[in-house]
């Protein structure tokens, strides 16, 4: 919150056509309403530890001071900076409302992670040191649905293969390619939960499921899908992939819209085949979108969870876990809010030191091939 | 005739693809008015394999002969369906307006906030998009309780803001980057004031920018579990928490669930239809350059 106080101190220096009445008007507007945010807070921290015994029943008052605050500070740039104010309140609403929503919770969720906290418990927070941290390390579930977040992301690859191949596939010379083009998307736009139990519980459905059904005509008597481990983990990373294919090949086919048309037919005439064609020229001209591709997608399969809780809540014995569901069970199952948010902050920083490193590679690698 | 063998296997391919990506929700509506039986015996092809019924419609008060009558399924799925267009609209609304905004200052000005300059504050909100759902869930429940927002429309749509923001001012900055200055140059000197010019000149020609962040932000947030099921219980439930629930328990009729599974994926599905052109320019903003 410090950083939305500042914003202003910098601008201070171009404030010229400012009045001097004007320029105080707003420093005491500024200063005003962080008083006040400041004394209500202060006021219900007091009230809330039992040493004053005047205040609110819950927190919403310094929440409402907050954006009160925040609207004052907005309006006294303006006053005390003029247009150097009017250009800073173009973006501080956005830092302030994402500060409040992710600093805070974030920070307060470290506190969380070092406490033992059953919300169905009558003892209520207790500060536990590291002991979420050692449980964690011996916790074998943990471990098993970190792994299986390994083989996930994995699938990424397959999954880029097929999407790159529909977008060659989309980029030929077509009749139709709208409603080919629209047919593909569609999967990617449906709730997972939908998804969960549209092919998950009533397509796989062991009895009469028509992909059962299918399966079993294909020869394969017992389709059990989503009760052999290493199938029920297939099985989900395929509906996944179901569902974001049409994202990939969406980014892929645009890539393959950009190159230009020499490229293209280069990469058809001089090449003694389509397929030299393709690896020689298109393949390595589409390398910086695929990389671009790959890495969103990554990022947003760190955090799958939806088909898995509703397909299988994990199932069987854990084979299709994902970090997400596993701490989605320990919150919903156990109501274990300490143990869950130390997972969660783990798994952040898990999640930022691949994603660093991800990034750090992909350039080196687009670097040497430039 | 190897050109003629080519266009068959690439149309085969197609189709076949087709298949797959359709199928599911062909099932799902069709699904939608079978009886047991037919569910029993894999039938698939309407008025062929089996005879359409009214069953599934019947289970959530839509059908022809109870649409007009009381009915608690029904009242329950409005109030859902009603729920989650208030938390994807609301939200989308909120996150364009403050997302637009500073994508907008972002693009123009430079900012030099103590440490902080222009790059620093655009990755600090494109940052938001790695973080995983289940880091804040846990906090903002424990807040959520203390701030009486648990189980509140407010609180939903706050945090479903929170979660497109990222997005938004990624496509607008985009959409606002090939929007040449000299137009604002030109507003300001016939008087405009800062704000003036891009209300009156530069929203109106980032529109098509604005439409494909707004549907994909409403595609996300109706689609949005994760978060709809830990905050909220009885009020604010939205449409996929109570798919969900229904999912879970045993014995569930299936024309009532592909019901329910229908309704959730329809409006998307018009969406896309009609809409695609939107959604394509909102997913690959900035992918290629």
């Amino acid at each position: 919150m410090t950083s939305a106080t500042t914003a202003a101190t910098g601008h201070a220096a171009v404030s010229a056509g400012v009045s001097p009445e004007r320029h105080r008007l707003g420093s005491l507007l500024i200063r005003a309403a962080t008083t006040l945010l400041g004394l209500v807070i202060v006021v219900q921290t007091l009230f809330v530890l039992g040493y004053i015994s005047f205040g609110f029943s819950n927190w919403l008052p310094v929440l409402i001071a907050y954006v009160l605050w925040s609207a004052a500070l907005c309006w006294g740039l303006v006053l005390r900076d003029g247009e150097a104010g009017w250009r800073a309140i173009f973006v501080l609403p956005a830092v302030l409302f994402t500060v409040a929503l992710v600093i805070f919770p974030t920070v307060f969720g470290l506190f969380i992670a070092f406490s033992d906290w059953n919300l169905q418990s009558a003892n209520g927070r207790q500060f536990n040191g590291l002991a979420n941290l050692r449980q964690l390390w011996a916790d074998p579930y943990f471990w098993n649905a970190l792994g299986n977040m390994v083989f996930y992301v994995a699938t990424v690859v397959v999954q880029y293969a097929i999407a790159f191949g529909l977008a060659l596939l989309l980029n030929a010379d077509i009749k139709a390619q709208k409603f080919f083009r629209v047919s593909f998307l569609l999967p990617f736009m449906l709730s997972p939960v939908a998804v969960s139990w549209m092919i998950g519980k009533s397509m796989l459905e062991y009895r009469f499921g028509p992909v059962t059904n299918l399966l079993r005509w294909l020869g394969w008597e017992n389709p059990s899908l989503l009760t052999t481990p290493w199938l029920a983990k297939t099985t989900i990373a395929l509906m996944d992939a179901w569902v974001w294919i049409p994202f990939m090949m969406i980014m892929i086919l645009a890539g393959l819209q950009a190159l230009s048309k020499e490229v293209q037919e280069a990469a058809k005439v001089d090449g003694a085949t389509g397929w030299q064609g393709f690896w020689q020229i298109t393949f390595p001209l589409m390398l910086p979108v695929s990389m671009t591709t790959i890495v969103l997608r990554v990022i947003f399969q760190l955090k799958l969870a939806d088909i898995v809780i509703n397909t299988t809540s994990g199932g069987p014995g854990g084979a299709t876990d994902t970090i997400s569901s596993f701490i989605f069970r320990e919150y919903k199952d156990r109501s274990n809010v300490g143990y869950g948010t130390m997972i969660a902050e783990i798994y952040l920083i898990l999640i930022i030191i691949f994603i660093a490193l991800l990034l750090w590679a992909t350039n080196r690698f687009m670097q040497r091939h430039a | 005739m190897p050109r003629t063998l080519g266009r068959i296997l690439i149309y085969t391919a197609l189709i076949l693809w087709t298949i797959i990506a359709l199928f599911p929700i062909f099932w799902t509506f069709s699904t939608t008015f079978k009886v047991a039986k037919d569910v029993q015996l894999g039938h698939i092809i309407p008025w062929v394999d089996f005879k359409p019924s009214w069953l599934g419609l019947r289970a959530i008060g839509l059908s022809p002969d109870t649409i007009f009558t009381e009915s608690t399924p029904r009242a329950e799925f409005i109030k859902r369906f009603w729920n989650s267009i208030q938390a994807s609209i609301g939200a989308s609304i909120l996150a364009l307006i403050l997302g637009s905004m500073a994508a907008y200052g972002l693009s123009r000005y430079s900012y030099h906030w103590k440490i902080w300059k222009n790059r620093d504050i655009s990755f600090f909100f494109l940052s938001q998009l790695i973080l995983p759902p289940v880091v804040l869930a846990m906090p903002f429940l424990v807040l959520y309780k203390e701030l009486a927002l648990l189980d509140s429309m407010i609180g939903l749509i706050l945090i479903y803001t929170l979660s497109v923001l990222p997005i938004v001012i990624w496509i607008m900055k985009d959409q606002f980057d090939t929007i040449p200055q000299e137009l604002e140059q030109a507003a300001l000197v016939d008087g405009c004031s800062i704000w003036g010019a891009f209300f009156r000149i530069i929203l109106p020609i980032a529109l098509p920018g604005m439409v494909a962040a707004f549907i994909l932000s409403v595609i996300l947030c109706w689609n949005e579990y994760f978060f709809a099921a830990l905050l909220t219980s009885s009020y604010a439930k939205t449409l996929p928490v109570m798919v969900a629930s229904q999912t879970g328990s045993q014995g569930i009729s299936w024309w009532s669930m592909a019901a329910l599974s229908s309704a959730a994926i329809l409006p998307l599905i018009i969406i896309g239809i009609f809409l695609e052109r939107y959604i394509v320019k909102g997913l690959t903003t900035g992918s290629v350059k």
